[in-house]
């Protein structure tokens, strides 16, 4: 045997570890917990560590993971300057997704690399490339003769169409250099492709039309290889969907389903043979189209680096991809490294799952106005679920629920408006699962949703054996009655307790907790309850520790022998990432969980989101990979009888369970239910704010058009509507005037006693404040102010903060302290809790209180450099704190947290922000003064500075008003102004030069402000729509498209636009300074 | 609610397990083994090392992509391993009564039914094998409601060797080299394997007396059970050792090689049977995922001085093949013909036929 030592790099004693930036649509938590792990590896080693990464909100930008940490844009430029600054030996790219992989790429060709002299550890950037570049790697694969799909590099429109003429429609169009699908689709016609390529080609230089191969199988598998020619593949996954829709996109099951022996291997010998010849030294997945009628195959592509897959992958197999990826980057053999659940076998070998688990994609195209529901080629979910299980039917069930978007698994819905089942099989939107099921109810057999639809029947087959239990379900009309064995077929199944009462009592469920607990105490009673099942890699042949957990009716024992000691301290994750809830509270669920286990308590965590560091089986002591509905909870809480339960790190998933779970008498940690539900009821809060005399934006919740109007005559327009039930669209808007207002509603739903409408007032030109803060019993012992920088109107998650605040009054900050203390007070708080404030000249109202952690703790936490959840979470377990000594008022720097939209992979969707959350990421960084963190922050988030030219289009007359300095400061430093009509007349009012240019409505105007973008002659478009009334909205909509779909920077609120305006006007990149977490 | 019949497995300790049958409706016995395979249930089921043996899959779905048709291609099975069912019944969590799969021509309950075979799911096999595993492999049967009850049998007390060996010497394929293959209840990969590659296999019994046949290499095939109750083949494997000419051994062919050159085996605890067998070659840095099926394995302490181990599990430690330090003999415990599992090591055919 070798000695492990001998084949480890040991010339590398600092490693540059680059991040991914802020969570996108195609990029999100899966490499927080990659990076995570990369770097726990090299810390094992002993190799110092630096990491960049401005997402702030990430566990890997944490104390203890990282020797260094900058909150830097992951750009060439800055990576460079890092590097001269800390002089790494080695740089690790494959931890931080496309981001890091395409600035490596990017290093290397420049000679950065060669220059500093540091080593790229692990697949060699030449094998990246051939990966990366089309042409490059169909080539490499003709070389072994191994089948890619048929596919022409084109680099303009003309030649597009000569490549998809030869090949056929319909064809897909891919651009070469893209995550995650972007500016891909399938074009049926030449009309399609000139759109779509012209779009693929502003964001990379080369596109790829490839013939379609619709319709078969998708098939993909995790491969590892060390630099001693070992290989092994870790996981093979099968799309439920059929080729056609990106695997981000679809629902996946692991292992294959499908597949025979020889399928498989078959296969899996390819991947092995295509890893050799690409030389990857660490991860890679090879994505395969499969004949459903043969055993032809083509590669779709190869990801040499770790992607969402291999999180996924990783999570349903145990197996620490990213972890092994890096540690064969530092020399070792697969050999010389255990597997780390069973501490004894090798990491060479391929688990062997005894368990199916699922993923389904999460979606949040409800959020968007004009959005396209479809589902194709290129990804627009935000995050995903895995479930785990011992049946497909379970699994699917379980994963439906898991997505959080009000469904109950595959049946037991509200009933789906589905016009033209067909079409809707044929042509899959985010909603196609449900449609399947609606589809079966109305008879349509598994050979008819099968040709429609293309997935194989064997899924479609086992989702009718859910249909099947339903029906027989629904012949009983009382729960007591239920055959014994159909019951338990249905857990099986994965029936929640709901489905099953749901069936059987139909429309008769006006108390619908109660006949769920009816059907709980029922089975409960015949013993019909799930057992707990360990995840251990070698489905049970050795023995191993492993604290990875799943439940399942699939079993008859627990792997689990329960003490019962009471030791344990559950906390509840945050589920699915999804426009509003990501990265940040699963920072605050890891927080939670270091200091239950610091504190000398046993840490179990429950949560099923594949992409986060929470469901890392080493961050805790019991993971329960499963769901957070109240059935599950109870469920785990039974077999686990804590000492406690945290609810408030998670999130509003766990938040929401406070009071059903205080009714079954569980120990909540912290804030009792009774106060949580003090502040989440409206009525109830307002009713206690009006007590304490603390104001509050005036709202009232109506129940018919006439008393709405009484109200909005008292307030004036504009006003905020939140319907309580929403059929499509965003669930609350601002409405400036009675056309828009009546229009929302009729769009939202009818206003009625059983959908009351809360109607409030919306004030304008109001700053938005949040207050961050933890107390004990009732008493405040560490807070934040951060003030926004836009107006109020654009939602906390959308707004760019600033922390500590720089622009409030002494005397504002003073009253939201004392309105903090008393609300504090009276809700008896004891833990985490945030409220929002409106302030305006020195008046503050209170607009929301969460008695839980917000999206903002490790923003505040971070640039505060206290850990308000490690503070919170002492609190919860009942330890005596001292109130931190330092105060945001020490603070002689500026923390900016900015947002990230993923507009670009929304096709369609309109830039605008509102009061519905948009983004889908943060970063935040530091600066010495605003303009600094507001230019590091911008760039992070995918700003460029312009370099001669700037589009301005800026609404109202205040809002023009409030950017004139900003013009001046344009025009004064030798930027190109471009305005619309109005703006044009109002700088030349005020002697600032301008060109005018024309929006689409007048067509025969010239220059036309869209051909412009075209022609890439604008840097920089700030177009701010001055109310949010319908003709304004579409007026500038298409070119805020526009904007987006060739990839100009665009900012639509003056407040920003200004700040960011300043900020590159004031500085130059060169003026950035680099300086790490630490040094501040 | 599909309407299956109650199905018992019954363990010699007395555990039990409650299922339900989706195949042949007879109770039935033997050696109760698990294989964590994810894969591959028609060739485990006709692999002739399966003889005696209730297989309980850890995968917890079977069934899934029915049965290929039943055929030959070259004088041998073109999709099973041999031309029956082995295995005295499979074991799962869950059955998939519907199948999918382009060459299926009947479902795996059909398949079973037809050979007698008994299939019982819903049964926690994850349980059950973790209680294999502390316990080791035990005698099993599996009673269905209201068939007859049958008594426990442990098919180690017989000659399983001669049990699923050929009875006649067959030609395979064609070529200018002969390779004798001493079936001791080969796997048909292991045919095709070879005459793939363009030599003419000469297919006989265990106890053949295959000195008489001109032949340029000798391989041994895998096969069920006890090693040593294959006194016969490994008196003729001395022979031939003493001859010189180029020797190879597969699973089975390991344990007699092994023992022909007076080394000694024993029963592991619970076997390796699963595709996912890290083996690591002696005395260097490559490594091979494997696919196992043995219930006995080599002592290589035992090796007389002139053998050396050529693989090692990387798990366990245990041997997974040896060598002659001067000759040209050596053999593998794993299964390089795979099928079902990983096609990693088909290079030992390329190695062995590179001798002759």
């Amino acid at each position: 045997m070798t000695t492990p030592i001998t084949n480890r790099n040991e010339n590398v004693k600092k490693v540059l570890l680059l991040g991914s930036g802020a969570l996108k649509i195609g990029e999100a938590g899966e490499f927080d917990y990659s990076g995570s792990q990369a770097l726990k590896a090299m810390k094992e080693e002993g190799i110092t560590t630096v990491l960049i990464n401005p997402n702030i909100a990430t566990v890997q930008t944490s104390d203890g993971f990282a020797d260094k940490i900058y909150f830097l844009p992951v750009t060439p430029y800055f990576v460079e300057k890092v590097i001269q600054k800390e002089q790494p030996d080695g740089i690790l790219l494959a931890f931080g997704g496309q981001t890091a992989l395409n600035c490596g790429v990017e290093l290397y060709r420049h000679g950065i690399l060669s220059k500093y002299n540091v080593e790229v550890l692990g697949t060699p950037v030449q094998a990246i490339m051939d990966t990366e570049d089309r042409e490059l790697f169909v080539k490499k694969l003709d070389e072994i003769d191994v089948k890619t799909i048929k596919s022409e590099a084109v680099n303009s429109v003309d030649d597009a169409l000569i490549a998809a003429s030869k090949l056929g429609y319909p064809v897909i169009v891919r651009a070469a250099y893209a995550l995650g699908g972007l500016g891909s689709g399938f074009c049926d016609n030449e009309q399609e492709l000139v759109t779509l390529v012209e779009k693929a080609l502003s964001f990379s230089p080369q596109v790829l039309v490839e013939k379609s191969l619709k319709g078969w199988k998708e098939v993909e598998y995790e491969v590892v290889r060390d630099r001693f020619d070992n290989c092994i593949t870790v996981c093979n996954m099968e799309n439920f969907d059929p080729l056609g829709i990106h695997t981000g996109e679809s629902i996946v099951v692991a292992p294959s389903q499908t597949l025979s022996n020889e399928d498989y291997h078959y296969l899996r010998k390819l991947a092995i043979k295509i890893i050799r010849h690409v030389g990857i030294v660490g991860e890679c997945n090879v994505q395969y189209a499969f004949d459903p009628q043969s055993m032809d195959y083509r590669v779709i592509e190869v990801n040499a680096r770790l992607s969402r897959s291999s999180a996924l992958a990783s999570k349903a197999t145990g197996y620490p991809l990213a972890f092994v990826a890096a540690k064969l980057g530092l020399g070792y053999g697969l050999f010389d490294l255990k597997n780390s659940v069973t501490k004894e076998t090798s990491a060479f070998f391929e688990p062997a799952l005894d368990y199916i688990v699922c993923k389904i994609p999460r979606w949040d195209l409800g959020k968007f106005h004009g959005v396209r529901r479809e589902i194709g080629s290129s990804m627009k979910s935000v995050g995903e679920v895995m479930a785990i299980g011992r049946t497909f039917e379970e699994v699917i069930q379980k994963g439906l629920r898991m997505i959080g978007q009000g469904m109950h698994g595959f049946v037991g819905n509200k009933e789906l408006h589905v016009a033209d089942i067909d079409h809707a099989l044929k042509d899959p939107t985010d909603k196609r699962i449900f449609v399947i099921s609606q589809a079966m109810q109305a008879g349509y057999s598994v050979d008819r949703i099968h040709d429609l639809t293309k997935i194989d029947k064997w899924f479609l087959h086992r989702l009718h054996n859910i249909i099947a239990t339903r029906d027989e379900l629904s012949t009983y009309n009382n729960i007591d009655e239920i055959d014994t064995e159909l019951l338990r077929l249905a857990k099986q199944q994965g029936f929640s307790d709901f489905q099953i009462a749901r069936a059987v009592l139909k429309d008769d469920m006006d108390n619908a907790e109660a006949c769920n607990l009816k059907v709980r105490d029922r089975r409960k009673s015949l013993g019909i309850v799930p057992v707990v099942k360990q995840i251990d890699t070698l489905a049970a042949e050795y023995p191993a520790m492993t604290n990875y957990l799943y439940l399942t009716y699939n079993g008859t024992t627990n792997d689990v022998t329960y003490l019962h000691d009471h030791r344990s301290i559950v906390v509840l994750g945050s589920g699915a990432y999804r426009i509003g809830s990501s990265v940040e509270f699963d920072w605050c669920s890891v927080n939670a969980l270091m200091t239950v286990k610091k504190e000398g308590w046993r840490s179990v965590m429950i949560n099923y989101n594949p992409e986060t560091v929470s469901t890392d089986y080493d961050m805790c002591d019991r993971l329960y990979f499963d769901e957070l509905t109240f059935e599950r909870v109870m469920d785990i809480l039974d077999l686990e009888q804590p000492h406690g339960t945290i609810l408030s790190v998670g999130g509003q998933i766990p938040n929401n369970l406070a009071t059903r779970l205080d009714e079954q008498h569980i120990n909540i940690l912290g804030t009792q239910a009774k106060w949580i539900d003090n502040a989440e009821d409206r009525h109830k809060f307002s009713a206690m704010l009006d007590n304490l005399g603390i104001d509050q934006p005036r709202w009232r919740e109506l129940t018919d058009m006439a008393d709405i109007y009484r109200f909005i005559d008292e307030v004036g327009f504009p006003v905020l509507v939140r319907p309580s039930y929403v059929l499509s669209g965003a669930a609350m808007n601002v409405c400036s005037n009675t056309e828009e207002l009546e229009r929302f509603l009729k769009l939202a739903a009818n206003v009625s006693k059983k959908h009351p409408v809360v109607v409030s007032e919306f004030i304008q030109f109001a700053k938005e404040i949040e207050m961050d803060a933890v107390a004990q019993n009732g008493e405040i012992k560490a807070y934040a102010i951060s003030e926004h920088i836009e107006f109020a109107g654009v939602h906390s998650g959308d707004a760019t903060i600033q922390f500590p605040p720089q622009k409030l009054y002494v005397e504002t900050m003073r009253r939201i302290k004392k309105v903090s203390s008393q609300i504090a007070a009276a809700l008896h708080i004891s833990g985490p809790f945030n409220i929002q404030f409106l302030a305006k000249d020195n008046d503050i109202k209170v607009i929301e209180c969460n008695l839980r952690a917000s999206r903002s703790f490790p923003f505040v936490s971070k640039v505060l450099k206290i850990n308000f959840i490690d503070l919170a979470t002492r609190i919860m377990l009942g330890i005596p704190v001292e109130r931190p000594a330092k105060s945001a008022f020490d603070l002689d720097y500026v923390g900016i947290k900015a947002s990230q939209f993923s507009f670009s992979r929304l096709q369609g969707a309109d830039p605008v922000l509102g009061v519905d959350m948009s983004s889908t990421g943060e970063v935040g960084c530091i600066g010495d003064d605003t303009s600094e963190a507001i230019l590091k922050a911008m760039l992070s988030v995918g700003y460029q500075i312009p370099k001669r030219s700037v589009l301005l289009s800026t609404g109202s007359a205040k809002q023009k008003a409030d950017m004139l300095d900003a013009a001046h400061r344009l025009h004064n430093n030798g930027f190109t102004i471009y305005a619309t009509g109005g703006t044009h007349q109002f700088l030349s009012d005020n002697g600032i030069p301008s060109i005018q240019v024309y929006w689409p409505s007048q067509p025969d105007r010239h220059p036309q402000a869209i051909d412009m973008l075209h022609d890439h002659m604008i840097d920089l478009v700030v177009n701010i729509p001055k109310n949010l009334t319908s003709t304004e909205l579409s007026n500038g909509y298409k070119i805020r498209r526009a904007a987006i779909d060739l990839n100009v920077p665009l900012i639509t609120n003056a407040r920003l636009a200004s700040a960011f305006i300043r900020a590159f006007t004031t500085l130059s990149l060169d003026d950035i300074e680099i300086k790490s977490w630490d040094e501040y | 609610m599909l309407q299956a019949r109650k199905a018992t497995l019954i363990l010699e300790d007395g555990t039990r397990f409650e299922g339900l049958s989706f195949g042949y409706e007879a109770s039935t016995a033997g050696e109760v083994v698990f294989n964590t395979a994810m894969t591959g249930y028609p060739e485990s089921l006709t692999d002739p090392s399966y003889e005696g043996q209730i297989l309980v899959t850890t995968y917890p779905i079977l069934g899934n992509y029915g049965v290929p048709p039943r055929r030959e291609k070259d004088d041998v099975s073109e999709f099973y391993e041999s031309d029956h069912i082995h295995a005295r019944a499979i074991v799962a969590q869950d059955y998939s009564w519907e199948h999918s799969h382009w060459q299926a021509d009947r479902s795996l309950s059909q398949w079973l039914t037809e050979e007698k075979i008994p299939g019982i799911y819903n049964i926690d096999t994850r349980a059950l094998t973790k209680h294999l595993r502390e316990k080791g492999s035990m005698l099993g049967k599996i009673v269905i409601e209201g068939t007859d009850d049958v008594d426990f049998y442990n098919p180690n007390l017989e000659n399983l060797v001669a049990k699923t060996s050929c009875k006649d010497v067959e030609i395979h394929g064609d070529g200018d080299k002969t390779v004798v293959l001493v079936d001791c209840g080969t796997k048909h990969n292991i045919i095709r394997c070879l005459t793939r590659r363009g030599v003419k296999v000469v297919r006989v019994p265990w106890d053949y007396d295959f000195m008489t046949i001109p032949y340029d290499g000798l391989f041994i095939s895998n096969g069920p059970g006890n090693p040593d109750m294959a006194q016969a083949t490994i008196a003729n494997i001395r022979r031939a050792i003493e001859l010189g000419k180029p020797i190879c051994g597969i699973c089975m062919g390991n344990q007699l090689l092994s023992l022909a050159a007076g080394a000694k085996t024993y029963k592991l605890k619970y076997g390796h049977r699963s595709h996912n067998q890290p083996v690591r070659r002696v005395g260097s840095n490559v490594c091979y995922v494997t696919s196992q099926n043995h219930g006995y394995a080599v002592d290589q302490t035992t090796l007389p001085a002139d053998w050396e181990p050529l693989f090692i599990n990387m798990n366990d430690g245990t041997n997974e093949g040896i060598r002659h330090k001067t000759k040209p003999f050596f053999s593998a415990q794993f299964h390089p013909e795979a099928s079902s599992g990983p096609k990693d090591t088909e290079f030992i055919f390329d190695e062995f036929i590179a001798l002759l």
